[in-house]
């Protein structure tokens, strides 16, 4: 067996983007988060992903903005790195060697060039502060280390800085210690363990007003405790806000502090009015457990990361104005990961009691189809509805749920649904529900795939050792048509275990444990049976296409293939085969084997003895979840051990719920080869420094216009226009510091108004307010400048009015500066 | 955000025969009017002229019902023994009536004392009809003859002794003077000629014939002898056309609906079955108190009265549509209902730019409490007198949404003696219904658990848990009675069923449910 080089096993989408708090821009545009190993830039009011800053080689544990300059970023990750990047480019500026793994850290105005990292030092979590070098290079090493406080907790909402950073806040288990600056000299307070009302007074997250001296406490129990006075060891005070019934995830203070939003498993996020606690306003039903709470600068943003892989913008804790959804994976998959036949997307278990479809192309999350259709209770330890198998027939119009709820005392509640496809609303529709539909729990369930015939047939197989047939009976007069229970059949009152369709519909496989029963579906006539002891078949396949008359299944130790025209034994081999998939599209099918701690694939024809691919040790653990999904355009690769992937991508899931795929060297040379080219297409969007620039030459465009008589202006233009067509073409890494250039093109706005007409600048100064309401108008009127452009260049250059003459000096002053900074980086 | 999910209200599939247009029609009827007679009513005939009045013949008596009269209109008393078969002439001036003595009657409808008796007979009489030209009369008797009378001179025409068995009934033609047909009881209905003076047609029923139907085309004929009723296709030479099985005893009597659409059939079943007479389905069934010995349809399907055996006669009219029309209007013109619709029914004209505004989703009174958590208030709320009673089922909806969410122990908690009275009577009252069982008996467990401690303190409560217990011994009993009777079944499922070659046990459920859906039908 050859190891195949030009193949590789790559993480496909859908990684967490609610593992740290994610950072809203100063603008309130942007909003990035960590997403896996790198991170990402969404747009506030699309939802868009635009960015994605890829460099970091471990997880990504925190990102922050830059206090010295908010177009820049810091993110920090496991690999002992700390990278400083343009976000708005997507650029990375800096990368800084810490040498410990980053668990999370924190920086603040006061403190220039200072980040406070927590590290694992041997045997304890310190925090630590970093002096960053001052140099130039793309690649420093950060030497300056210093302890600030020892036995931190990692969790990044349990430090917080106070009053812009005179002094940190940090709590762990039971205690809370403040660090003052400037004193150098910290103080601990301590809860009791326990109190007697059954509370648990352990400390979760800690937030600092920003302006007072108070530092806000989040407790186990759901209580809020306020801290006052806290820079004396004895007079200390505090006092307890309690609403949340259990564990208080998140807590933050907007930036004026007016306010405090605290959230927790109840998934309502809480608004306290600072000083006057009793008054609250709620946001309730957000989604998933709330995990992190953050307000943008300006506080016009809130933003809720959830337990369920979601990011909730908020306006003003009035109205959610945009969701950011990621992929969904909770602790278990509980159905097998399927394909959409219509929109070719990946299904799955999403937020409890919905499925959630999944793009794999897009890496987006299309919709949530709520299966259950009850109201979820946030609360731990309680047993609800859970969707637990489903399955689409072959053309998508039809999909088949079955939910269940196990409690303790009572009996097993079991819901089968079926939904139909409503072509209008584009999404699926309930049509029938099927209450207890067995009396125990199902263990699997297929759709007959018949090319022609109109009849629809589901089977369903449960632990009660029955099978069911499921069939669409007829229109009644009043209501459409629904499913009804069409068989039921037994086999010596085994257990079946799995079931499964030939391609073409006319034979139903059940496996009763060690037995394969053949049925006939047309006329429920049991045809033969199969089996091959010891062990009882756990996973069965149809061949397809010219594989059709063989059967697979698959044993404990055994991967077994039937001939079905001879009803014998065809071969047999001996591995321990986890998972079992056809690929829809050929005749080829992917073994999932377990062997010593890791999973190997195999993929082969079974009517072929040497499998086309293998690949040892795919990953560590069992997989027992795969699919093959048919791709959109067909590769056409024509190397032999690639060939499997030309018309179908293999997609599976790890034991650490990771979504893996296969994927071609040259298909990874491809896709590279497009993003770059997005890259660029991005960098002309709308940053906030383009639209400063355009303001400034629309606005001279517009007094052009408003006064034809002073043709003068238009010789400053080309000057102008080249100018900043040479700053926005320069990559921003290379540029000196935005505060730099920001204030030479404040002051080149303000020349007008040294004028002598200085009340036709008033008018534009109107003109350009009402530019900043509405941003459309703003890029309808941005194709402006050039065509004034093109025009002045045609144009003699007539002379020039003084302050044209003044301006056109500034302009190539400032042309100077800028080259000159230039050369001193 | 999501909005709030309401509480999902089980929707158990309805009982009994769907709403058609036909269930609609033959349900438009007030409640009964029922007389009582002086003995079984066995023949029920509408004058064919209006006022539409009716002859009932029972025991030794005719009376004669106007339209909407409770008591008779006119009666004839001088009979010797039981009367038979009272029927009118086509123009409605004269009735003719058969009795036990043999002699067949005459009356003016105006008169009292017969005009005619026409004597020939040996045996009881009891088929007796005009012929279409209204100058002679038809009748059978118990003799196994059945004869033409002149009713002027009062002399028989002719005779005909072609059955084998008593003649208990026949219908004349009404396009045809010379046609009459008979059924009797050696099992065959006969067409006779008077022309040819002998039957022309000969249909063997295969029961007694009890009553024959001829469409007013006169191209079918319907007979009804035990428990059938035959269709015959008297142009094809009494070809068989369609066999009704629909009753489970004799049937009696039989009736087509004005329009000729509906076919209606009585039987000592006590059931009135309506088919459709193009696809001869059953489409509607009235339940009746006795069995049914006679049947009459009144033109334009204005009333439906029946005869049964203990004596009463019940009468059902038609629901005047102005009625039920003026009910219409005067709901209208209540004003709260004017307030609801204020401005909602505003047509937006075609310039006009609508402005949605977001639609108020409306919350059950309980969903607004569980929303808020109030889960004692929300179950006291499923609880009340109307949703109790009438929707039980909003009650167990609520009662598992609290289970599911966990606190169902703490909106049971905490309850008076009024409160827990009124739960167990729930309880008590809908525990054995099979779609409640499993959410009512967790309920009635946590009760039960709760309230232990206060066992014995209140003589109701007491009294409930006592009648609770009873409850559930007796259902025990009947589920272990239903078990058995369900494995006898399986094994004669299992016996009848072929050898094969693979043994596997099948079956086919009726119904959509599962094998359980069928246990339980037993006793739903």
């Amino acid at each position: 067996m050859v190891e195949h080089g030009d193949i590789r096993v790559v993480h496909c989408g859908g990684s967490k983007i609610n593992f740290r708090d994610p950072v809203i821009t100063h603008d309130s545009r942007f909003l990035l988060c960590a997403s896996g190993e790198a991170v990402k830039v969404f747009s506030t009011s699309t939802e868009e992903c635009i960015h994605e800053l890829r460099g970091h080689t471990g997880l990504v544990t925190g990102v922050l903005l830059r206090p010295s300059n908010h177009l820049q970023v810091y993110s920090s990750s496991l690999d002992g790195t700390l990278r400083l990047w343009d976000f708005t480019d997507g650029i990375l500026i800096k990368t800084c060697v810490i040498g410990y793994p980053i668990y999370s850290f924190y920086a603040s105005d006061k403190h220039e060039n200072v980040i406070f990292i927590v590290a694992s030092m041997p045997k304890r979590f310190q925090l630590v502060a970093v002096h960053l070098p001052q140099s130039g290079d793309q690649m420093v090493e950060a030497q300056e280390l210093s302890a600030v406080l020892s036995g931190v907790n990692p969790n990044p909402a349990a430090i917080a800085f106070g009053r812009g950073g005179e002094f940190i806040a940090s709590v762990n288990d039971l205690q809370l210690e403040v660090y003052f600056f400037k004193k150098q000299k910290s103080y601990r307070f301590f809860l009791k363990e326990d109190n007697k009302k059954g509370g648990w007074n352990t400390f979760t997250c800690v937030a600092c007003h920003p302006k007072d001296d108070c530092i806000a406490t989040g407790h186990e129990d759901g209580k809020i405790r306020l801290w006052r006075n806290f820079n004396h060891k004895k007079e200390y005070t505090y006092s307890t806000l309690h609403w949340h019934h259990s564990t208080v995830s998140s807590l933050c203070f907007t930036p004026e502090g007016t306010n405090l939003l605290s959230g927790g498993v109840e998934s309502v996020l809480v608004q306290w009015r600072y000083n006057q606690e009793s008054e609250r306003d709620f946001l309730p039903r957000l989604g998933g457990a709330i995990t992190h709470i953050t307000v943008s600068p300006d506080g016009s943003l809130f933003c809720t990361s959830h337990s369920d892989n979601k990011i909730t913008i908020i306006q003003s804790c009035v109205k959610v104005s945009a969701v950011i959804q990621g992929l969904v994976k909770g602790d278990s998959i509980r159905t097998d990961l399927m394909m959409d036949p219509r929109s070719k997307a990946l299904v799955l278990n999403g937020k409890p009691g919905h499925l959630q479809f999944y793009s794999l192309q897009r890496d987006k999350l299309l919709y949530n189809l709520d299966i259950v259709q009850q109201e979820y209770i946030h609360e731990s330890g309680l047993q609800q509805f859970e969707v637990v198998k489903a399955a689409f027939d072959a053309s998508g119009s039809w999909l088949a749920t079955v939910e269940e709820r196990h409690q303790k005392a009572a009996e097993l509640e079991l819901n089968l649904k079926l939904w139909a496809f409503d072509e209008q609303t584009q999404s699926f529709v309930l049509n029938t529900t099927i209450s207890a539909p067995h009396d125990a729990q199902i263990t699997a369930m297929c759709f007959c795939q018949p090319t022609d015939s109109q009849t629809t047939l589901l089977v369903s197989t449960s632990k009660d050792g029955h099978f069911k047939a499921w069939q669409l009976a007829a229109p009644a007069h009043t209501e459409g048509p629904s499913w009804l229970c069409d068989f039921v059949s037994a086999y010596h009152g085994l257990v079946p275990e799995c079931c499964s369709f030939s391609a073409d519909g006319s034979l139903l496989a059940v496996v009763f444990q060690e037995v394969v029963t053949v049925w006939s579906p047309s006329t429920w006539e049991l045809l033969t049976t199969l089996s091959q002891p010891p062990g009882a078949v756990s996973d069965l396949c149809f061949g397809r296409l010219s594989c059709s008359k063989y059967l697979l299944g698959t044993t404990a130790s055994n991967l077994l293939c039937w001939n079905l025209l001879t009803c014998s034994l065809e071969w047999t081999t001996s591995m321990d085969v986890r998972r079992l998939v056809a690929d829809p599209l050929s005749e080829n099918m992917a073994a999932f084997c377990y062997q010593s701690g890791s999973t190997d694939l195999f993929v082969f024809k079974p009517s072929e003895p040497r499998p086309l691919f293998s690949h040892k040790a795919v990953c560590s653990g069992k997989v027992t979840q795969a699919v093959f999904a048919p791709r959109e355009e067909m590769l056409e690769s024509c190397e032999e051990s690639s060939q499997w992937l030309n018309r179908s991508q293999l997609y599976f899931l790890t034991q650490q719920m990771d979504l893996m795929t296969f994927t071609t060297k040259a298909e990874e040379d491809r896709l590279l080869a497009s993003s770059k080219q997005l890259v660029i297409d991005d960098s002309v969007a709308m940053t906030p420094f383009y639209l400063l620039l355009g303001k400034h030459r629309q606005q001279q465009q517009e007094h052009q216009d408003s006064d034809s008589s002073l043709w003068a202006e238009r010789t400053a233009l080309p000057q102008t226009s080249a100018s900043m067509k040479e700053l926005l073409q320069t990559p921003a890494h290379v540029l000196p510091s935005t505060s730099y250039l920001c204030s030479m093109f404040v002051q080149s706005l303000l020349i007008s108004v040294s004028d002598a007409r200085s009340a036709h600048a008033e008018e534009e100064m109107e003109s350009e307010k009402e530019e900043e309401d509405s941003e459309e108008e703003m890029e309808s009127s941005r194709s402006k400048p050039e065509l004034a452009a093109a025009a002045a260049t045609e144009s003699d250059t007539p002379a020039l009015t003084k302050a044209q003459a003044r301006e056109l000096r500034r302009v190539r002053k400032l042309d100077h500066s800028w080259l000159a900074g230039l050369l001193d980086s | 955000m999501a909005s709030f999910k309401p509480t999902k209200i089980q929707v158990y599939p309805k009982l009994g025969e769907k709403v058609t247009q036909d269930t609609l029609y033959w349900k438009n009827y007030k409640a009964p009017v029922q007389i009582k007679e002086f003995g079984a009513v066995t023949s029920i005939d509408f004058s064919p002229v209006t006022p539409h009045n009716f002859a009932v013949t029972a025991f030794t008596r005719i009376h004669i019902y106007g339209p909407f009269s409770q008591e008779p209109v006119k009666s004839f008393t001088r009979f010797k023994d039981t009367a038979y078969c009272g029927r009118f002439r086509s123009d409605g001036q004269l009735l003719v009536a058969g009795c036990e003595d043999s002699v067949v009657r005459l009356f003016d409808v105006s008169g009292k004392v017969a005009l005619r008796l026409f004597k020939g007979h040996t045996k009881a009489v009891h088929l007796t009809d005009f012929t279409s030209d209204r100058y002679q009369i038809l009748t059978g008797s118990d003799d196994y003859t059945c004869r033409l009378w002149d009713i002027p001179n009062a002399t028989e025409l002719t005779t005909y002794t072609e059955h084998t068995d008593y003649i208990r009934c026949g219908v004349t033609s009404k396009l045809n003077r010379d046609l009459f047909i008979t059924g009797s009881y050696d099992h065959t209905v006969k067409l006779f000629d008077a022309r040819v003076e002998k039957s022309v047609i000969t249909m063997d029923h295969g029961q007694p014939v009890e009553s024959v139907l001829l469409y007013p085309s006169e191209g079918l004929l319907v007979s009804a002898g035990g428990r059938h009723v035959k269709v015959w296709d008297l142009l094809k030479g009494g070809q068989p056309l369609v066999s009704l099985k629909n009753h489970h005893k004799t049937v009696t009597s039989l009736a087509l609906s004005s329009n000729g659409q509906r076919l209606l059939s009585a039987s000592l079943d006590r059931h009135v079955k309506v088919y459709n007479t193009t696809n001869y389905k059953v489409v509607h069934n009235f339940d009746y108190a006795a069995s049914i010995l006679s049947l009459g349809l009144a033109p334009d399907d204005a009333s439906i009265v029946v005869g049964m055996t203990n004596s009463i006669l019940s009468i059902k009219h038609r629901k005047n549509q102005e009625d039920s029309k003026e009910i219409a209007g005067q709901q209208r013109r209540r004003p709260s209902y004017r307030v609801f619709v204020k401005g909602k029914n505003y047509v937006p004209k075609q310039d006009d730019y609508l402005v949605s505004k977001p639609v108020k989703e409306h919350l059950a009174k309980y969903d607004k409490q569980l929303q808020r958590f109030n889960v004692s208030k929300a179950l006291d709320t499923a609880l009340g007198t109307y949703i109790r009673f009438r929707k039980p089922e909003i009650t167990v909806a609520v009662i598992k949404e609290l289970d599911r969410r966990g606190t169902l122990k703490n909106a049971l908690a905490g309850r008076d003696e009024r409160g827990l009275s009124q739960l167990l009577n729930f309880i008590i009252g809908n525990l054995v219904d099979a779609r409640f069982t499993p959410v009512l008996v967790t309920a009635a467990e946590m009760i039960l658990d709760i309230y232990q401690s206060v066992i014995g303190q209140s003589p109701v409560v007491d009294r409930q848990l006592l009648r609770l217990q009873d409850l559930v011994k007796r259902e025990i009993e009947f589920q272990k009675d239903l078990l058995e009777v369900l494995g006898m079944l399986d094994t004669m499922f299992a016996s009848s069923l072929p050898r094969k070659e693979v043994l596997a046990q099948f079956y086919r459920p009726p119904l959509g449910g599962a094998v359980t859906s069928k246990k339980l039908n037993f006793h739903s």
